[in-house]
């Protein structure tokens, strides 16, 4: 089937989720569910990615510009732009795109092939509202509280490899980390944006995958295959359109 | 009572159904067989709404479903009871959230009512103690039970039942169908049983349809079925071996 026939096919599905909910404290429960579901849960695995990498950035830059004309808090800095300004929401977001989109994709694909999606269609149910736009609008509002996280504990990592290395003095990180302090908003503001951004296309994507499988459990793990590849190549191009139109 | 009037259903090039008119009536079993692919669960579908016919008509007590608006309709499905095939228990939820969630959505009724009328209805099909066990921690035959619950928790006018019995060994399959029948006549629902098990048209068949390649091919009930001379419907009867033998001692 073309491209058309799934685009349109996918604007469709986000055109059905605007009507108004059933039961609003059902939705209330979903939502709340889904964001302890797809944020929470996903804490974990951000933190320690963040810590990690954090430090591996410290270490390689610290090695990389071993140079008495260049400042040790430039490393503070270099770790604190790649951090916020990549590693974070986009890199982390990848990371989600596996880890959520291939979720919510076998969750939905399971309903689908094992009727529960028509079981509550037959009920009266809006299942693309009642499956979906939760899983959307939790991911989009707790997102970016998880970026927020993997830019801390990136910090954090950071300090502990200039700590433990002693490749830069920990007040010089901590110096270049603070530095140029006006940019900063605007570059937490920007990954912030990307971070929305990815949520949306992470849980749209997947949720499209999930609800239009078809067959058996073959079917769902394809869908969650899918969903996976499609999400990370959306966020890249995204990635590069935003980066475009907000930076330069 | 549901009416269905000149059916006509196709996928791409090929017609599933042809021109097909039955009335299934209300406090008795109506059977809709046929072999696999014959267009048995197509004509389902249809009539609850899950495709939409190319042409005919579907009616709900006199009223047609498919000129309904979205809120008509909506409200007509919370009258529908569904058992599918492999039960479509929420996986998530516990037996008894799963019979609760329909009260949940369209009532609103107080948690200790919804409790009430589901702990009720899982006594109703002899579900006792599993109120906060999993779908996947249940027998097959304890999910279907629990199906019913779910199906039966919200009165529903009608019921349909989707192979009822796949999977099923012998006695529970019993169990079900006589279920499927105590409950139709307790509460006067207008019930559709598609299936292509002998021992349930045997068992439960009120009012039977069979179908043959999309088309309506022989009307009768359980009693009919086993004299009539009509020979699709006698290859289809007397598939099995054991009933093969039935007949030739019968005759």
């Amino acid at each position: 089937m073309g491209i058309f026939y799934h685009i349109g096919r996918y604007t469709m599905m986000l055109l059905s989720m605007f009507t108004k909910p059933e039961k609003l404290s059902v939705y209330w429960t979903r939502l709340m569910e889904e964001m302890v579901q797809l944020g929470v849960k996903s804490l974990g695995i951000v933190i320690l990615m963040s810590a990690f990498m954090g430090a591996v950035i410290v270490i390689q830059t610290a090695t990389a510009i071993d140079s008495a004309w260049i400042p040790d808090y430039t490393v503070g800095f270099t770790a604190k732009q790649s951090i916020i300004l990549e590693f974070s929401p986009t890199i982390m977001s990848l990371i989600l795109a596996g880890k959520v989109g291939s979720n919510i994709a076998s969750e939905l694909g399971s309903m689908r092939v094992t009727e529960q999606i028509d079981a509550l269609e037959i009920m009266g149910i809006n299942t693309k509202a009642y499956l979906i736009r939760p899983k959307i609008i939790a991911a989009v509002l707790i997102f970016p509280v998880v970026i927020i996280f993997s830019m801390g504990f990136g910090f954090g990592g950071g300090w502990l490899a200039s700590y433990g290395t002693g490749l830069i003095p920990e007040d010089q990180y901590l110096v270049g980390i603070q530095s140029f302090y006006d940019d900063n908003l605007w570059m937490i503001t920007y990954a912030l944006i990307k971070a929305t951004v990815f949520a949306f296309i992470i849980t749209s994507v997947s949720s499209y995958h999930g609800y239009y499988t078809s067959g058996g459990a073959l079917e769902v793990g394809k869908s969650s295959t899918s969903a996976v590849v499609y999400s990370s190549v959306l966020i890249l191009f995204a990635n590069l359109l935003l980066t475009q139109l907000l930076l330069i | 009572m549901i009416e269905v009037k000149n059916i006509d259903k196709s996928f791409g090039d090929t017609q599933v159904l042809h021109d097909v008119s039955f009335k299934f009536e209300r406090g008795k079993t109506n059977l809709v067989i046929g072999q696999s692919g014959s267009g048995k669960s197509v004509l389902t579908k249809c009539i609850i709404g899950l495709h939409a016919p190319e042409k005919g008509q579907i009616l709900y007590d006199g009223v047609d479903f498919s000129a309904m608006k979205k809120k008509e309709k909506t409200k007509i499905r919370t009258q529908i009871g569904m058992l599918f095939q492999g039960g479509a228990l929420f996986d998530s939820l516990s037996v008894i959230e799963n019979v609760i969630f329909p009260l949940k959505m369209f009532t609103k009724m107080s948690r200790k009512e919804m409790l009430d009328r589901a702990n009720f209805c899982l006594e109703r099909v002899d579900i006792i103690n599993k109120n906060n066990l999993f779908p996947s921690e249940i027998s097959g035959g304890m999910q279907k039970r629990v199906a019913i619950a779910r199906a039966i928790v919200m009165k529903p006018k009608y019921l349909f039942c989707d192979e009822p019995n796949s999977g099923l060994d012998p006695l529970t399959a019993i169990l079900i169908d006589n279920l499927i029948k105590e409950l139709t006549e307790e509460y006067n629902m207008t019930t559709v049983v598609i299936t292509h098990d002998m021992n349930s048209v045997l068992e439960i068949g009120d009012n039977i349809m069979f179908i043959y390649n999309g088309n309506k091919h022989w009307v009768g009930d359980k009693d009919s079925i086993i004299t009539t001379p009509n020979k699709e419907v006698n290859e289809f009867v007397y598939s099995s071996k054991f009933l093969k033998l039935f007949k030739e001692k019968m005759n």
